[in-house]
């Protein structure tokens, strides 16, 4: 995992999740996989959410508590960690973050990630709702009924070939440049990466009709931080599996 | 071209709901482009106007803006309702996604069969009592100001009054403990740009019925 000079601050951020929770790709050096489980009542066990955020472009290290159990959860929502009483939670310079959104938002603007001005935030705001969107079926995906899941898988397939996939192919046909937004890396890019490399683990070739996003992919991959969290032995959480989805039944809806 | 933001969406409160009362409590006049039948909203898709082929999406400033989260938080910065810095800005977006939460639960009730309806009410009634409410009335005592953040109207306030009066709607008895969450719902109720919103006639639409979801249903048949 890498681990970087830090002209640190004693304690890098603690992330507390639950780990098999955490499968899950994450980009850049905190790779958050969330729990963030909604205990809905629904005749199925409702899909908890898992929300697997890249943070942090780099050289920032951080610890992980992961939640394996439902007495670990209570603990922390009894000792009032969790503003409303859910995970992910980051703590980080002093405070205790909740809601993936804005744990995103808060590290981004803190690592340069979120463009030099209002519109280029705005745009990668945009596109990073748009990619979640697609990121969320994946989340959900375990949590289907068995007979169900190879139907969504077409179905999220569907989505990102034909309405996420061609939006970021133009933008990057459009000014050539090697990131979304700016010139530069961004919050943007390391969703949509996560996303892609996420969707590429059920369906190999969802890349196959969009040259430049394949390009995008690689050269993303590549960047020193990433490639490191991609490289076996970092932080990135693998994908879910049974296990996962019953620690997370366990934690949550037992 | 008036140079007034325009507002693309069905008509009702569905995802856009939030981005009006924004830009009412800024101040800001707006118009609707209210998308009628299938027909508009294959005109806007057909045009080339929804990025992600979905609505709400707001033209301004140059821009066609879509997803209501990107959508909130322009106008939040651009009308000085974001906070002063970044952590009041980390302080409204957490509490801003907790609303959300919450608001979520809503749709869930009208999407839900009818088989589940009550499950669904009864989840409302549970998150709001025991989750969300309880969070920012703790919030509002822990500083004793009149506002969630910076002791100054932000984003965050105006979408807890939008979120309060859709509690009230929905259960009334759901606010009865939570005084100073009422407090706020009044304080920022009377501020004249609010006020006006919340006049019958305004841009405001109501709180969605089932009879509204199955009518919406027929018209774009899903």
């Amino acid at each position: 995992m890498l681990k970087f000079k830090l002209k640190e601050v004693k304690s890098g951020p603690i992330l507390h999740y639950p780990e098999c929770l955490a499968a899950g790709w994450g980009m850049l050096s905190a790779a958050v996989t969330i729990g963030d489980a909604r205990a809905t009542r629904q005749p199925d066990p409702p899909p908890p959410r898992r929300r697997q955020c890249s943070l942090q472009a780099c050289r920032v290290q951080f610890d992980e508590e992961f939640l394996e159990t439902k007495e670990q959860l209570q603990k922390l929502q009894d000792g009032e960690h969790l503003l409303f009483q859910q995970v992910p939670m980051v703590e980080i310079d002093g405070m205790k973050l909740v809601q993936t959104r804005s744990i995103l938002h808060y590290i981004a603007e803190k690592h340069q990630l979120f463009g030099k001005d209002l519109k280029e935030r705005t745009l990668i705001d945009m596109y990073v709702e748009g990619t979640l969107d697609l990121l969320e079926m994946l989340i959900m995906h375990p949590f289907l009924k068995p007979e169900d899941q190879p139907k969504e898988v077409v179905h999220m397939a569907q989505k990102a070939i034909i309405r996420y996939f061609p939006v970021f192919e133009k933008v990057l046909r459009g000014h050539g440049q090697n990131f979304l937004v700016g010139n530069q890396l961004s919050l943007a890019d390391v969703i949509l990466l996560q996303t892609i490399l996420a969707l590429e683990e059920k369906i190999p070739n969802i890349l196959s009709t969009f040259p430049f996003l394949q390009e995008y992919t690689v050269k993303l991959s590549n960047i020193p931080t990433i490639k490191r969290f991609l490289e076996p032995g970092s932080k990135k959480k693998p994908p879910p599996d049974d296990v996962y989805v019953r620690t997370v039944y366990n934690i949550f809806m037992s | 071209m008036s140079g007034k933001p325009v507002l693309h969406y069905f008509n009702v409160q569905g995802r856009m709901e939030s981005i009006r009362w924004l830009l009412a409590a800024a101040g800001v006049e707006f118009e609707e482009k209210l998308i009628m039948c299938q027909e508009d909203l294959d005109k806007l898709k057909n045009d080339g106007l929804l990025m992600f082929q979905q609505v709400p999406m707001v033209e301004m400033d140059g821009m066609k803006m879509v997803q209501s989260r990107a959508i909130l938080n322009y106008i939040a910065t651009k009308y000085n309702l974001y906070g002063k810095d970044t952590k009041e800005r980390l302080l409204i977006d957490m509490y801003t996604e907790g609303m959300t939460d919450l608001y979520e639960l809503f749709f869930k009730v009208i999407l839900a069969p009818p088989e589940e309806k009550d499950a669904a009410k009864s989840l409302i009634k549970d998150r709001a009592k025991n989750r969300f409410l309880p969070a920012f009335e703790k919030v509002l005592k822990s500083h004793g100001q009149g506002y969630l953040v910076g002791n100054k109207l932000s984003k965050a306030d105006i979408l807890l009054t939008e979120l309060l009066y859709m509690v009230e709607e929905f259960d009334a008895s759901l606010l009865a403990n939570f005084t100073l969450l009422q407090a706020l719902k009044t304080r920022v109720s009377n501020l004249p740009n609010v006020k006006k919103f919340l006049q019958p006639g305004s841009q405001r639409k109501p709180f969605p019925t089932q009879e509204m979801f199955e009518e919406m249903r027929k018209r774009f048949k899903f």
